[in-house]
Order: structure tokens, then C-alpha cells, then sequence
């Protein structure tokens, strides 16, 4: 997979691109940590922290026992008091154990103590399906957090977000949380040299179209743009959307495109029940937005059962670029 | 179970057990071994997605925990649980079917090498997530106690697990209730990179017993009648109603964590230390030594072991594969059973 390179500029991995994020991150600010289970000599389940404990050492990158809920609990009180932790979960799952913290205590602790504290808190939750590890090792969650006030939640798609949204997320004073797709650890693409923000709540129209919107996050963007690229020969022209952060979500440019296009297709691999579909189509139907839709809104999100373990199975729980293709003819040929 | 002889010279397991089912657990410590031999194979050659935890070298740790259970007692068990299921009597065939992703597989092919469960042998299953069995077995134990079935539940989890929460709410309250539960701890020195000295903060995980007031013994988990005595015993306790105990077995795992694992950790000379310690030739010369089975027999049993093996790939590899269109059933219970 590459994410739509130019030939003569520098590319890295998805997984270099946020090891270069907290490389430059370790190097500029000696309140950044490292925390999180097997990070260390391992270099992390899926080698994203990599080799950096050999440069910054063992009390900057640090193995944590496994104690998800302590250890997301111990990043929440540094952060309160002074550190910058960038905490890592093995697998996105395994946050439903340190949901306490997440959700009750690095959430609200500001709110709940009339803006006096601040939580910098940064959380990287490797998440999705597609590794054939089944139904503890491959959701995507994304929606439980987007879900929770104090909380921002983003999904770069491409290597060039992956650190620029992980850079912005050190500068952020709340806690950001980061799903990075399983998938796309080692997919390439440019990464700019040096210290960059991608910002947050800032979608990116990966591809300009005027005959249906397709929103869509993480992976499913790639799904997205290769749909996009068949349907031209159909004569569809879609505009393809990377929506990036689940929470705050851009309104703006989502609007402005279902605007100009008629019709929206919203593609996601978390369940697709109350998931970050529901979230985008309403907020289209709430406004005037609404005036211009030609066709029905169509959600494509997860199926309402845990992953599978049978890789065909497995498959036909998420969706697949043919299911974007089918939509996207249906929605624009009036057959929906 | 404990029956026959009474000379106390013995080691346990020779005068505890008959001498057909100490031949039936070498054999079960060799179809252990096997399987996933075989399944690594059959990983490398592409026949398999996903991942696996394989627990070579630790084949007297499961095999000898499993040994004084029946069909009514339960156990639930860990990511690294082949073992455990082939203790607690699994179906090779089914193993290796859902280990394909085989409708014929323990779990219609849902859950893989990860999730392989037999909830009619008391196997409440393997877990993903580690720590996962801890609470369920003390639920398992409480069933047990309030409905009077008698049975017994052993849960296994390895040294990393020790550190989750779940670990030591579920031991409290299986003390407070005195359930009859027993705490297997595989301690094979790692919880993936991360070893026991660098994640906890006592050296044996069975002094965290005395936290919840219940015994704590820690053995070798190689030797299969060191580990039969101390988990028997416990078995045992818990059947009297005395309440839960916690017993450890030292072991070591020879293949990576996953099949992710460079091995970077750990040394070579560890590794090979460790290696020379095996499990399995230690068995049979325990019942060579006692006259139980001969060099021959050994050699017959393990034929018997790759056989078995042999013939559960074979219905593995001609199952049919899942309905595209079942990809939802079973997230609940059709009214019809409920
Ligand atoms: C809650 C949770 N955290 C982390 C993991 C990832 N993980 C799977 S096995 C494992 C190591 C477990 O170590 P231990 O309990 O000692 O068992 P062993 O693998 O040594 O048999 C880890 C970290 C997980 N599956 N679940
Ligand atoms: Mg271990």
C-alpha cells in the first residue's frame, strides 16, 4: 500500500512516522515518557517505539507490568503533575480495562475541579482488523471514546498524520487519543522532515468529486480512494474525505461537500450501530445540508457481531472496498 | 484418584495414579508437544492466519494440573492453552479444525488458536486477554458452591497476568467465599519481553497467596510429580470446602512469545538451559524408573501421539469453511433456546 507518494520525496512507514514523532518529541522535551507493555528491548508489539529505549533509555521509555488500568492510571497523575506521558496500549482492546481512568478520571478531572488542572495526556491504541487475532484483538473502539467529553480522538490514515497528529496531540493540554490502524503500520508515504502539526479537528479531502461524498476513516480512506478511482470509469466522480478526529469532528468540511455533491457515504470499521457514521449522517441531517441531499445517506460500518478468527469471515465483518463501489453506484444511479 | 500405594519412598504421581493413566498423560504430554509442532508447521508453510502462543516445554505444567479433574470441574485457561485443552480431554481434530478456521473447529472457526474452548469437558476456554479467566473461575468455583455440583475449578494464568487487577480481586474473593477454586500460575519467567524481576515486586508469585490467606507452593513445573502433588492437594482442599489455593509452576516456554518474537530479551544460553530441562523425556523416565512403561512403550506412545496428530490435520484440512452469510449468528441466543 502507498499513500498517493511523489516520487522524490522522502518516505517512511506509518510505524517510522510515529516513531520519528516521539524520537523528536523524547529529544525536545525532557517532560515527554514512554510508557506502555513490552515498548522497551521488544520495540512494541507491532515495533513502533522500535529501537528508541536504546536511545533514550529505560526510565524515559518504559515497560510497564501488565496492569493496563494502573499503568493508564499512573500517565493520568503524571500528566497531572508535570510529565507528558505518550502511553501505549499493546492492542486497542485491552483499553477496556483502563477505561476507568480514561473515561472517568482523565476525561473529567478537569472539568469536575472547575478548570484548575490540565491532563497532557497523550494514549496510542493500535486498533482494527485484518491480523486474524479474532474478537479481543481487533476491534475498533473509536466510538466508546469519541463518545466522552474531555476527551479528543483522531485516526490519521497516512504517515505524514500519523506524526503530525501525534506531534499536535504532545502540544494539546487535554488527552488525545490515537487509533492507528494495525494495517497501515507499514504502509508509505511522504513524512515531512523535522517538527510539524497536523491539526486537530481538521479533516483533509483526500480526493475532489462532485457526485457523492464519501467520508471515511483510518483504513477505509485507502478502501475509499481505490473505489474512487474505479468509479471513474462508471463516470462517477467521488470526493473522498479523510475525516482524521472523531472528536471534535470537522463539520465544516464535511458540510460544505455534501453541499456541492448531493449524496454522502459514510465508511467505517468500527460496528456500525451507533458507531461514527451515526454521528456524521446526523450531523448532515440536523442542517442545512440536509436541503441538498439527491439520495438517501448511506452508512457503511462494521457488522453487528465481534471480529471473526476465519479470515473470509473475518473479511465479511468489515467493509470492503466492492461494498463502497456498490454504494456509491446505488446512491448515485437513484437506486436507493 | 489418589489410590493404589502407599509407599511414601515413591514420587507421588507413581503412587497416586494407576499405571494406565500415567501412560495416558505422557501420552497427553506428547499430543501437547505435537500439536504444536504441528501448528507451527502448518504456520510457516501459510496454512494459518493470525498469530499463536505456543507453550513447548511446558507440557508437565498443564498435563499434571489437569490430572485430578473430572468432566465436572472446570478450568479456564490462557492465550497459551493447548495444553490445558488437550489436559482437560479435547478433541484433537476439533483443535487443529478451529486452529484452520474450520466450521468443524471447537468454535465453528470464530475464535482460532486463542479462544479454543469445550464447555462440555468443563473447558470454560482459552482467554485473549490476559487476566480474562481469573474472575470467571472464581464465578465457575461460586456456581459450584451454591448449586452443590461438587466440582472443582482450576484457573491458569502466567506470571504477567499476576499484575493485573483482575488477579488479585478475583483471589480475594475467592478467599473471603472459600470457594473451591485453585490458582495455577505457569510462571515461564516472562510475560512476553517483560521479565518477573523487572514487573514484580516479590520473587515467587505464590507469596502473593499469603495476601489473600490461602496456601501458596511453588514447584517445579517440569517435573510432572511435583506438579500433580501440589495441585492434586490443592484440588483436594478446595473439594472439602476448604477453600482456594494458589500453587506455581516454574517452567519456561522454548519458542518466542508469538510468532512476533526476536527473542531479544533473553539469551541463548537460557534458552538451551532451559531446553536441556525438558519435560517430556523426564516423564518417561520417571515411568521407566518405576517400571511402567518400557523404552518400547515410550516409542509406541509417541508413534501413537504423531498418528493422532497426523489424523486430526487430515479432518482439519477437509472441513468446510463457515457461511459467509453466518458472520452474525451467534452474537445472542435464538429465542427458540433461551
Ligand atoms: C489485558 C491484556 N494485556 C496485554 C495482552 C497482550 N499479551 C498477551 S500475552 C502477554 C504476556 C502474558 O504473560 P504471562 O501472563 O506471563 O503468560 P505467558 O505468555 O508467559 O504464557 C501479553 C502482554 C493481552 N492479551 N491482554
Ligand atoms: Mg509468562
Amino acid at each position: 500500500m502507498n499513500a498517493h507518494s511523489k516520487p522524490d520525496l522522502r518516505e517512511l512507514s506509518y510505524a517510522e512516522a510515529i516513531r520519528e514523532a516521539m524520537d523528536i518529541a523524547l529529544t525536545n522535551d525532557p517532560s515527554v515518557i514512554l510508557m506502555g507493555e513490552d515498548i522497551g528491548v521488544y520495540g512494541g508489539a507491532f515495533q513502533v517505539t522500535g529501537d528508541l529505549v536504546d536511545k533514550h533509555g529505560t526510565d524515559r521509555v518504559m515497560d510497564t507490568p501488565i496492569s493496563e488500568l494502573g499503568g493508564a492510571g499512573v500517565a493520568v497523575g503524571a500528566a497531572l503533575t508535570g510529565l507528558k506521558p505518550i502511553f501505549e496500549f499493546q492492542f486497542s482492546d485491552f483499553a477496556a480495562l483502563a477505561m476507568e481512568q480514561i473515561v472517568n478520571q482523565a476525561a473529567k478531572v478537569r472539568y469536575m475541579l472547575g478548570g484548575s488542572v490540565s491532563v497532557p495526556l497523550v494514549m496510542r491504541f493500535p486498533a482494527g482488523s485484518g491480523t486474524g487475532a479474532a474478537a479481543q484483538h481487533s476491534q475498533s473502539i473509536e466510538a466508546w471514546l469519541g463518545h466522552v467529553p474531555g476527551l479528543k480522538v483522531v485516526q490519521p490514515s497516512t504517515p505524514e498524520d500519523a506524526k503530525g497528529l501525534l506531534l499536535a496531540a504532545l502540544e494539546d493540554p487535554d488527552p488525545v487519543m490515537i487509533f492507528e490502524h494495525k494495517i497501515l503500520y507499514k504502509m508509505k508515504g511522504h513524512v515531512p522532515e523535522g517538527h510539524y502539526t497536523t491539526p486537530i479537528g481538521k479533516a483533509a479531502i483526500r480526493r475532489d468529486g462532485k457526485d457523492v461524498s464519501i467520508v471515511a476513516t483510518s483504513l477505509m480512506v485507502h478502501k475509499a480512494m481505490q473505489a474512487a478511482e474505479q468509479l471513474e470509469a462508471d463516470g462517477i466522480d467521488a470526493e473522498v474525505i479523510d475525516l482524521r478526529t472523531v472528536r471534535p469532528m470537522d463539520r465544516d468540511t464535511v458540510l460544505s461537500s455534501v453541499r456541492k455533491t448531493g449524496r454522502m457515504i459514510c465508511v467505517y470499521e468500527g460496528v456500525k450501530t451507533l458507531g461514527v457514521g451515526a454521528e456524521i449522517s446526523a450531523m448532515v441531517a440536523e442542517s442545512d445540508a440536509f436541503d441538498y441531499l439527491d439520495a438517501p445517506i448511506i452508512r457503511l460500518g462494521g457488522a453487528e457481531c465481534p471480529i471473526p478468527y476465519n479470515p473470509e469471515l473475518e473479511k465479511a465483518a468489515v467493509p470492503q472496498m466492492p461494498d463502497i463501489l456498490a454504494a456509491a453506484r446505488d446512491v448515485v444511479k437513484g437506486r436507493v | 484418584m489418589p489410590d493404589t500405594i502407599q509407599d511414601t519412598n515413591l514420587p507421588y504421581a507413581i503412587r497416586a495414579y494407576s499405571p494406565e493413566r500415567l501412560r495416558e498423560a505422557l501420552k497427553k504430554m506428547y499430543l501437547v508437544r505435537k500439536f504444536e509442532e504441528g501448528a507451527e508447521d502448518s504456520y510457516m508453510r501459510g496454512l494459518i492466519h493470525g498469530t499463536m502462543h505456543l507453550s513447548i516445554g511446558q507440557e508437565a505444567s498443564s498435563i499434571g494440573s489437569t490430572m485430578a479433574l473430572t468432566d465436572e470441574d472446570k478450568i479456564t485457561s490462557t492465550h497459551r492453552g493447548h495444553g490445558h485443552c488437550v489436559g482437560k480431554g479435547a478433541d484433537l481434530s476439533k483443535m487443529f479444525a478451529e486452529f484452520f478456521g474450520k466450521e468443524s473447529g471447537y468454535c465453528r472457526g470464530r475464535g482460532g488458536s486463542m479462544h479454543i474452548a469445550d464447555p462440555s469437558k468443563g473447558n470454560l476456554g482459552a482467554n485473549g486477554i490476559v487476566g480474562g479467566g481469573l474472575p470467571i473461575a472464581v464465578g465457575a468455583a461460586l456456581s459450584a458452591k451454591r448449586l452443590g455440583t461438587g466440582a472443582v475449578t482450576v484457573c491458569f494464568f502466567g506470571d504477567g497476568a499476576n499484575n493485573e487487577g483482575a488477579f488479585h480481586e478475583a483471589l480475594n474473593m475467592a478467599a473471603v467465599w472459600k470457594l473451591p477454586v485453585v490458582f495455577v500460575c505457569e510462571n515461564n519467567k516472562y510475560g512476553m519481553s517483560t521479565s518477573t524481576e523487572r514487573s514484580t515486586a516479590v520473587k515467587n508469585i505464590a507469596e502473593r497467596a499469603a495476601a489473600y490467606n490461602m496456601p501458596g507452593v511453588t514447584v517445579d513445573g517440569n517435573d510432572f510429580s511435583a506438579v500433580t502433588e501440589a495441585v492434586d492437594a490443592a484440588v483436594e482442599r478446595a473439594r472439602n470446602g476448604e477453600g482456594p489455593s494458589l500453587v506455581e509452576n516454574l517452567t519456561y516456554r522454548w519458542r518466542g512469545h508469538s510468532k512476533s518474537d526476536r527473542n531479544r530479551y533473553r539469551t541463548k544460553e537460557e534458552i538451551n538451559e532451559w531446553m536441556g530441562r525438558d519435560p517430556i523425556p523426564a516423564m518417561a523416565k520417571l515411568l521407566m524408573d518405576h517400571q511402567i512403561v518400557t523404552e518400547d512403550d515410550v516409542a509406541a506412545i509417541e508413534a501413537e501421539a504423531n498418528q493422532i496428530i497426523a489424523d486430526a490435520i487430515e479432518f482439519a484440512t477437509q472441513g468446510e469453511d463457515p457461511k459467509m452469510d453466518e458472520v452474525t449468528r451467534d452474537v445472542y441466543t435464538p429465542e427458540s433456546a433461551a
